[in-house]
């Protein structure tokens, strides 16, 4: 089980350790800078942290002794536009998340970033490449902005038994899959469903607007979806997706977890949708399903009892690598963890800066 | 030579001392800067070689208007101001 949590808000990057019992805050690193995607691997010696400062533009900074001490590394370009390049700018705004590559490719780090890019570090992030193919896809021109004014990657599944097959997913553009590490790529969101466009529409893989996808690492052909919409399971590794009509509370949320070792197994947090984004009736609330979406449970243990507005984002809720423990982060800056797989939860703290990231060291 | 001032803000994040430079325009100028610092590029020029949307550059008091091929003239007296724009909470 892992005892450490790092936390990417609006204001820094934060530690959670547990020790004697306890989930203890530690002081802060970047205090007053965005920290939008955080990664750790080494049993957390390694981190690398992305940071939006705004004025200065996205900043990648990585630690080898767990935190202690930070490098700058260089952050993910893009290459020199075209001119009458159709699309948003070839400038990166944001690196919305990070991943490590598989265990036989040590070294390698994926990127997802707005405007839509998906970068591939071969040099622990010493520097970057965007993947091209999918940059150049002709369907890329099709990307809308969701949330944001131009499309963003934000999630980046690495198949565990095997490297060279990676899914992503576009908020919006549905979800792309390469088998060959990067250099030919498919659109996999058939089945997916988006109720906010035309009727003609709502079938098209590439309009989905996908929240948050996850694979479950025992068993990386069942992977779970929390879409604009609604949530998706696809147990073909994303061939296909299945509506889950069952959703508690409401279809709406961004986050989604799945347990590493059971791929029934997943959690949401839902809000209501979709101009409001605030908890069912203010009450903040995580479901799970321990039956691959056939019915929920609506955990609230530990969670305020009174009104609470707080909304989750899509990187605000995590798992730990044993399957036990998970976290989340709110945009209010409440901070939640769970040692007994949402059953119940403690608060660690009502006071952080927006959250917009956690994640177990591993 | 032209004198390159950068606010304050920026220097939190990476060194970027007062500098004495030659140019004829403000892209020569931030030229001889980032040869000098060349970590200094990234914060101020997003990798288009634009100034970056929050970041403002003044030259002699007036705020540059070529933002994108930086070919607003510099003398060999001007004061080169790099500074952030006002923005966030």
């Amino acid at each position: 089980m892992s005892d450490r949590l790092l936390v990417g808000t609006r204001k820094g990057l934060f530690t959670v350790e547990k020790q004697s019992a306890r989930w203890t805050l530690r002081e802060p690193a970047f205090l007053g800078d965005p920290v939008t995607a955080v990664l750790a691997r080494d049993g957390g010696n390694t981190i690398h942290a992305a940071l939006n400062l705004g004025h200065f533009g996205v900043k990648m900074r990585r630690s080898r002794d767990a935190g202690k001490t930070w490098e700058e590394q260089a952050a993910p370009a893009y290459p020199p536009q075209p001119e009458n390049a159709p699309g948003p700018a070839w400038k990166l705004v944001q690196v919305w998340t990070l991943e490590n590559g598989g265990s036989d490719e040590p070294g390698v780090l994926w990127a997802g970033t707005i405007p839509g890019g998906l970068f591939r570090s071969n040099d622990d992030g010493d520097t970057w490449s965007l993947v091209r193919p999918l940059w150049e896809h002709p369907q890329r021109a099709e990307w809308m902005g969701g949330g944001y004014d131009a499309p963003g990657m934000h999630s980046v599944c690495v198949d565990p038994r095997d490297s060279r097959r990676v899914s992503v997913a576009v908020s919006t553009g549905g979800v792309w899959q390469t088998r060959d590490r990067g250099e030919t790529w498919a659109l996999r969101a058939s089945g997916m469903r988006a109720e906010y466009m035309p009727p003609d529409q709502q079938g098209n893989p590439l309009v989905q607007d996908v929240h948050r996808m996850v694979a479950c690492r025992g068993n990386p052909d069942v992977m779970w979806v929390q879409h604009h919409n609604g949530v998706f399971r696809s147990t073909d590794g994303a061939q296909s997706w299945t509506e889950i009509k069952t959703a508690a509370l409401s279809a709406f949320g961004f986050a989604v977890a799945v347990d590493p070792n059971d791929a029934n197994t997943a959690w949401f947090v839902p809000a209501v949708k979709d101009e409001k984004r605030v908890p069912v009736n203010a009450q903040l609330a995580v479901t799970r399903t321990r039956d691959g979406g056939r019915t929920f449970e609506v955990l609230r243990e530990g969670l305020p009892g009174e009104p609470a507005y707080d909304l989750i984002y899509r990187h605000g809720l995590d798992i730990d690598v044993a399957g036990q423990r998970l976290a989340f982060g709110s945009t209010t800056g409440g901070l939640w963890i769970s040692e007994n797989r949402g059953d119940s939860w403690r608060c660690v703290s009502a006071h952080l800066p927006p959250i917009a990231a956690v994640r177990f060291v591993s | 030579m032209a004198r390159v001032v950068f606010t304050s803000h920026l220097q939190r994040h990476v060194a970027c001392p007062e500098s004495d430079v030659s140019g004829a325009t403000v892209a020569q100028a931030l030229a001889a800067v980032f040869q000098q610092s060349p970590q200094v590029r990234d914060y101020v020029l997003d990798e288009q070689g634009h100034v970056r949307r929050h970041v403002h550059i003044y030259v002699d008091g007036r705020r540059i208007s070529d933002r994108q091929r930086l070919s607003d003239t510099v003398l060999p007296t001007s004061q080169i101001y790099i500074l952030q724009a006002l923005s966030g909470g």
